[in-house]
């Protein structure tokens, strides 16, 4: 198979055709971040967290597919900044309470806002109304801290291959809602699963709570993006 | 010329307070009230959340004792997850007593030695610039760093048994997390001189000695500020044993007399009635038995040595005879006592936290139960300041729908005015200047019963207090800040 030759922030790597960007970064050691995207599924590039800038545009890495010879930064300050500036609307636009959130340590976007060192957001907080519904006997739906990623839709199907999860609504009003009959024949590990998928702790399995000591969750052990990097030689 | 002077902020637990003392024309006290004035809205801001998510949460009100809301919760999420007391595995159990014992033993620590050493080693009227935890270590060395140290290894053994120092997450429904592993265990037992368990007990002794020592130097005073009868009220095991972490409610009057005893706290409502006064958002607590006026009690060290018949370590048992023999075994109702009574406690808990590093169960791998589900449960503790009630209930898709918290605080709002009243009494009235260190004695009273309050003054050296003397038309006549 032939190779793709490209690079990012000046080191030189090589990708196979077909993937993209984040792909072939990752394959050579090079962490782009992601939130909306989910190994095995398509990328929908709705977060943008991945952008990285090649030639002078912008891009979603998660979708760009890999080109002979591009120049990619991904690093530069501005880019870095810019990523941090998206997870500071995240967490404004939604109610997200790490301290008692029982995601906090399992959670991508948490463990993003410490690896882009947000401290104090620069935009002011919404606080939005928003509720916590029971959805179906083994799920629960925190709305507060959904980042609407559209991960659950693509991935939480019954058997037969309906989304359990949909959109609603538009722009500002837009929540992620659920076929409540379809949620009711969702198995355990069917629900477990879709709060293993929710990037953040907005999808709750009923009865799980903090079961996993602090200093034994996932981002606890390691960063994010840890996992892919490689030290540049 | 009647007078009102008014503390505020006396800064509180979690926010403001005030103390405002009205005085007649002839400087007669006519009227005193310790005003809880901030409202934190936990009981309503946590319904709609999954039951199993509010140990975590309601500990966050306080960063002093979060463990006791901690497992105060969890006890309730215990009953609505279907475990009883008797059901929990004897590693869980073990781990939630290592836990709040080690936070009584830390928080007894911080309430003697960095909030209320002050006040004893430099007096009432000593500069606020000294009468802190930094004066405490430029001249009494020896005494702060054991303080320090002492509430370090309760820290550790929080942080060991919970995953974090303040607010962790080690209790869940039904049981805990996570076991202490051997290397934990021998961090502690083990561990070089002096963060080990051993010397722990040992500067624990050191402690009560101390206060013997200065009850002995400063008899009248110890005895006699804001002493006042009342009745008492805590958790106590079922064989009449001090327990900090589970038992039943007893509740004895002035006298000793049981007015109520081996009562299952799930049915506290029956014995405990909530009065509500117009001019503090914190609730009146009272037993129902003796109604409204006379119903009302104190909780917290001096109570529990009142309730339980005995202390089940044999150091803490030994001062315990002591401190029982000054009143010849009836109900001490010296506020200052409350000092000697948490020293003893730090003194038990110590010999606990030792004792249960040496039980096998904590390295056990039976961590968590699962029973029946209720839709209500009660979890009740003896938080460091006294007994902590828990209630809740949840709906059918196990949200919480109705949260009622009555914390130690709440239980000492009635002696807490009486032990101002008391200071307003004797030291205020019919004098036309007030002095700070008259202020300071209206916290010291406070502060036997309630360390967070006086926190801001000894932590920082300096509290955000102002004092005015406003005469009958509203007009201002003296006032002090500091």
């Amino acid at each position: 198979m032939s190779k793709i030759k490209f690079s990012v922030d000046g080191r030189e790597c090589f990708g196979k055709p077909g993937q993209t960007i984040l792909e072939a970064a990752r394959d050579n050691g090079v962490y782009i971040p992601s939130l909306c995207r989910y190994e095995g599924l398509k990328p929908t590039g709705s977060c943008r967290i991945c952008t990285v800038r090649v030639g002078g545009r912008y891009m979603a890495a998660c979708t760009q597919p890999l080109s002979e010879g591009i120049t990619v930064e991904n690093t530069a300050p501005d880019l870095e900044d810019m990523r941090r500036a998206m997870i500071e609307m995240l967490f404004v636009g939604g109610n997200h309470m790490c301290p008692t959130c029982e995601k906090s340590g399992n959670c991508e976007l948490q463990a993003l806002a410490y690896r882009y060192q947000m401290l104090v957001p620069r935009f002011p907080y919404q606080f939005p109304l928003r509720t916590i519904d029971p959805t179906g006997p083994k799920l629960l739906v925190d709305h507060n801290r959904c980042i609407k990623c559209h991960r659950c839709v693509a991935m939480v199907k019954t058997k037969d291959g309906k989304s359990v999860f949909g959109p609603l609504y538009r722009s500002k009003r837009k929540k992620i809602g659920a076929d409540l009959t379809l949620a009711a024949g969702l198995t355990d590990d069917q629900a477990k699963k879709a709060m293993d998928h929710c990037p953040v702790g907005a999808i709750l399995k009923k009865e799980i709570g903090f079961a996993v000591p602090i200093g034994r969750r996932t981002y606890d052990k390691a960063p994010i993006g840890s996992d892919v990097e490689t030290p540049r030689t | 010329m009647a007078r009102k002077i008014t503390i505020e902020p006396v800064t509180r637990v979690e926010g403001h307070g005030k103390v405002t003392i009205h005085l007649d024309d002839a400087g007669k006290v006519t009227q005193t009230r310790f005003h809880i004035v901030e409202f934190r809205g936990f009981e309503k801001f946590i319904q709609g959340h999954p039951y199993w998510e509010v140990p975590v949460l309601v500990q966050r009100l306080c960063g002093i004792c979060p463990v006791s809301h901690h497992l105060a919760a969890a006890k309730a999420m215990d009953v609505i997850a279907g475990v009883g007391p008797a059901d929990l595995t004897p590693t869980a159990e073990k781990m939630r007593r290592l836990m709040h014992y080690g936070q009584i033993f830390q928080s007894h620590a911080l309430h003697f030695f960095h909030l209320a050493s002050p006040d004893l080693l430099f007096g009432a009227d000593a500069d606020p610039a000294i009468r802190n935890i930094i004066g405490v270590a430029l001249k009494h060395r020896d005494l702060a760093v054991k303080g320090v140290l002492m509430r370090k290894f309760g820290q550790e053994i929080i942080k060991a048994t919970a995953g974090k120092k303040i607010h962790g997450t080690g209790a869940i429904p039904g049981g805990i997390n996570k076991n202490l592993s051997p290397e934990e265990r021998d961090a502690f037992l083990k561990a070089p001189d002096p963060l080990n368990a051993d010397t722990m007990v040992a500067w624990a002794q050191f402690a009560v000695d101390f206060f013997k020592d200065f009850h002995k130097k400063n008899t009248a005073l110890v005895d006699g500020f804001a002493a006042f009868p009342s009745n008492h009220l805590s958790l106590i095991r079922k064989d009449g044993a001090l327990d900090f972490y589970h038992g039943a409610l007893r509740a004895v009057d002035a006298d000793g007399k049981k007015v109520l005893d081996d009562a299952d706290y799930q049915d506290y409502l029956e014995h405990i009635g909530e009065d509500v006064r117009s001019w503090s958002y914190m609730k009146f607590p009272y037993l129902r038995s003796l109604g409204k006026a006379d119903g009302w009690y104190r909780v917290g060290p001096l109570a529990r040595l009142n309730t339980c018949d005995f202390i089940p370590t044999p150091l803490a048992q030994k001062e315990f005879e002591i401190y029982k023999a000054y009143t010849a075994g009836k109900p001490n109702a010296m506020s200052l006592h409350t000092h000697w009574a948490r020293l003893i406690e730090l003194l038990h808990a110590g010999e606990v936290v030792r004792d249960l590093l040496n039980d096998k169960d904590l390295q056990g791998t039976d961590l968590v139960r699962k029973g029946r589900k209720a839709y209500e449960g009660v979890g009740l503790v003896e938080a460091p300041r006294g007994t902590l009630f828990h209630h809740y209930r949840i709906n059918a898709d196990d949200q919480i729908e109705m949260a009622n918290l009555i914390v130690s605080t709440t239980h000492n709002n009635e002696p807490m005015n009486r032990a101002v009243n008391w200071v307003a009494m004797n030291v205020l009235e019919g004098r036309k200047e007030i002095t700070e260190g008259m202020l300071n004695r209206v916290e010291i009273a406070i502060r036997a019963y309630d360390p967070c309050l006086s926190c801001a003054t000894h932590a920082l050296g300096r509290m955000p207090l102002s004092v005015e003397l406003v005469d009958a038309r509203g007009g201002l006549i003296d006032k002090k800040e500091r």
